[in-house]
């Protein structure tokens, strides 16, 4: 079962993916492709209930980039979690294109990666498989917290050592 | 040099921990062997054909008398009594057992060292010009950004799921290029722009293995508040665009090469126009606090070519020999930069026992300040002798077995460990270096051939750096059996060039007559005072080719 890891608490996740042969449900907030999105653009967005998009790894953030604002979800894929394109994406949606809704990580999301993704910018991730949400969130906290620091500039996470460094001297 | 504060220590240190955490899992079965994989090549740990190996990173090749200790103690504790150093101013050792490595990296800690992405498909070790700092035709210390670039590059989230290797290097010497920076996915050289500025300019897509490519120029200068912003502007056209279908075209190279050098310069120019003047500026103050690290020791005011140097080369023809071909001038009058040629015969190139680590400490300690550096070339480097000391640093050298005076000559081989070690290998490269360093053994002969770099690598890989030797030779399989191709006319440095492969390859059994025949060709149609290198680019293969191939004719 996939579990919905999002600010670090395991929940139920309300949305529902949509694969592109599929009908779409009724009612709910779906999750659709970009093939969809693109091809379904005027009835979908009309949907009440909330819409998110989601791209392969090889789909950059830049194709839907005047959309932005009607998704509350982007769902970024990772195919094989060797395959970091979507870090780079998430950045870029939250620092160049300033998407303000929720980025998340679908496909094959490993604990080890919890913190080099949430310092990217995604704020929630779907975990495949059987493990409790206790233990998801602590693996959540375990992994955040396994180095204390950070050099360089990120979305999220802590302050950059270079700064912490300088603050003193400037101050 | 660089040493730690607060902060650099807990990074090393959370690292360590999170490994041993990472291990544990990977015993009780809670990670996969594909999942650990990433995570253990991350912190250097490859499993070889026999055993695991663990790749320490030397940052920029530098390494004081203290930390060298630590390496002997590790190779002496954890290992089978040796180190080999690598082609990429790291350190391997090719027989730790899993249980212990965080044990060994416990020990890195104490003395500033890790094996922090020393592999993966991340931001690997950055390297640098081994006579940073001490060398006079010098702009600016490379190593205060390759330290900057090392802090940028640990741990980036975003950076390290690239698609393949990502490899850095700097030099500041103005006209010598001694860390082969344009085989790099980033080659970086410090210049001076006509206002004055020190900046630097930037090359994209070198790299040897299967397609070997020099890098491109894509940018004349950076400002130094840039560097960070601009690197992370390349990296993330990389990251985005590289091809991930292939493992053999992901590297940045072949990204340059099919966008085209334009096209690519454009988009990192797009990425560093949103990255320039934000979080990434680099302050003037760390440049300050770095380069703080790197000020010059304080030497003693004495004069070049002293009496008792000048006597003693006039004296002991060894001693000459060793000083005309290992030692550098030095940028401080009275000093000198020595090498310790790592080459011996009849050793694998870059080993070096835990005894003689220990020995090169106490030898740095007592001739040069306690540095030391490791260079590309698989040699060491002592960078602030006095030239008054010089013989007796020689004498403590040769009671070592480290004073081979062979450097870049044709004895200084560069060598990949090959087929003896290495799960990627065809070919056996090892035997071939010794086998060829005892046809050559003959010093007299080395030096009348001249400068000549020989390269050797066990596979398309091209660690052993073949297609940038003036004579490279690359193992193949063929039918089962390891065969030699030679490929004339490659080089490493300023003069950078692709070796090109020049006929059939040769047995094991044949490969040390062909290069002794190659050799002779060279001396047979060599002008005066011609290097190898020149006379190959002065008449091409052909005379080669010939003497290789057609003697029945």
């Amino acid at each position: 079962m996939t579990k919905l890891l999002k600010d670090g608490k395991a929940t139920t996740d309300p949305w529902t993916h949509v694969a592109d042969g599929d009908d779409l449900p009724a009612d709910g907030p779906v999750i659709v492709t970009l093939a969809r999105w693109q091809a379904e653009h005027n009835s979908l967005a009309g949907r009440a209930d909330g819409l998110g998009i989601r791209l392969e790894s090889g789909q950059s953030p830049e194709a839907i980039k005047d959309d932005l604002a009607r998704f509350a979800v982007v769902a970024l894929e990772f195919p094989k979690f060797g395959d970091g394109r979507a870090y780079s994406h998430a950045r870029m949606l939250k620092d160049r294109l300033g998407y303000e809704g929720e980025v998340r990580a679908v496909g094959d999301v490993l604990r080890d990666q919890y913190r080099a993704m949430h310092r990217c910018g995604f704020d929630a991730l779907e975990i495949a498989g059987d493990r409790p949400a206790d233990k998801l969130e602590a693996d959540w906290r375990a992994a955040l917290g396994e180095l204390r620091h950070a050099y360089q500039p990120a979305l999220r996470g802590p302050e950059p050592i270079l700064r912490q460094r300088h603050r003193a001297a400037a101050a | 040099m660089y040493r730690y504060d607060e902060f650099d220590h807990a990074m090393v240190k959370d690292r360590v921990e999170q490994f041993r955490g990472q291990i544990a899992r990977r015993m009780a079965g809670d990670l996969t062997e594909e999942q650990f994989r990433p995570l253990r090549l991350q912190n250097g740990l490859y499993l070889q054909l026999h055993a695991y190996m663990l790749r320490v990173a030397i940052p920029y090749g530098q390494l004081n008398a203290v930390q060298m200790r630590k390496l002997a103690h590790i190779a002496r504790t954890y290992d089978k009594g040796y180190g080999h150093f690598t082609t990429r101013q790291n350190i391997q050792y090719n027989w730790p057992k899993l249980s212990q490595v965080a044990d060994i990296l416990d020990e890195l800690a104490s003395v500033e060292m890790h094996a922090i992405q020393t592999s993966g498909n991340c931001i690997r070790n950055t390297t640098a010009d081994q006579y940073a700092g001490v060398t006079a035709d010098e702009i600016e210390d490379p190593r205060i950004y390759a330290e900057i670039i090392r802090q940028w590059s640990t741990f980036h989230p975003e950076f390290t799921f690239l698609p393949r290797k990502f490899k850095i290097a700097v030099s500041g010497a103005v006209g010598a290029d001694r860390a082969a920076v344009r085989f790099h996915d980033i080659g970086l050289f410090i210049v001076k722009n006509d206002a004055g500025e020190v900046g630097f300019e930037v090359w994209v897509g070198g790299g040897l293995g299967r397609t070997p490519m020099i890098g491109k120029k894509i940018r004349g200068f950076v400002a130094k508040a840039d560097l960070l912003a601009y690197l992370e502007a390349v990296l993330r056209v990389y990251n985005m665009l590289g091809r991930r279908d292939n493992m053999y075209k992901a590297r940045v190279k072949i990204l340059v090469h099919e966008t085209g050098t334009e096209e690519f310069t454009r988009l990192v120019e797009k990425e560093f126009e949103d990255t320039q003047g934000g979080a990434l500026d680099l302050p003037a103050e760390e440049i300050d606090r770095i380069a703080a690290y790197f000020q010059p020791p304080a030497y003693e005011a004495l004069s070049d070519d002293p009496p008792a140097l000048t006597a003693r080369r006039f004296e002991d023809k060894d001693f000459n020999n060793w000083v005309r071909v290992n030692v550098a001038r030095h940028k401080a009058a009275g000093y000198a930069i020595a090498n310790i040629s790592l080459k011996p015969v009849g050793v694998p190139p870059g080993d070096v026992t835990a005894d003689q680590m220990d020995a090169v400490a106490d030898i740095a300690e007592t001739f040069s300040l306690g540095g030391i550096r490791v260079t590309h070339e698989q040699n060491l480097v002592l960078p602030d002798v006095r030239q008054d000391q010089l013989y007796d640093l020689w004498l403590a050298l040769r009671e070592q077995g480290l004073a081979d005076a062979n450097l870049d000559h044709i004895g200084d081989i560069i060598c990949c460990p090959g087929l003896d070690y290495c799960s990627l290998a065809n070919a056996r490269s090892i035997p071939i270096a010794e086998r060829i360093s005892q046809r050559f053994a003959d010093l007299e002969r080395q030096y009348d051939i001249g400068e000549l770099r020989l390269k050797i690598s066990g596979c398309i890989n091209a660690c052993g750096h073949h297609h940038v030797g003036h004579i490279g030779i690359l193992g193949v399989d063929r039918k089962d059996q390891e065969y030699y191709q030679i490929t004339l006319g490659g080089a490493p440095g300023e003069d950078a060039a692709i070796g090109t492969k020049v006929g059939a390859a040769f047995s094991a059994a044949e490969i040390v007559d062909a290069v002794e025949t190659v050799v002779n060709t060279y001396l047979a149609i060599r002008q005066p005072k011609e290097r190898f290198i020149d006379t190959f680019r002065r008449v091409g293969d052909a005379p080669f080719k010939e003497s290789l191939y057609d003697k029945a004719a």
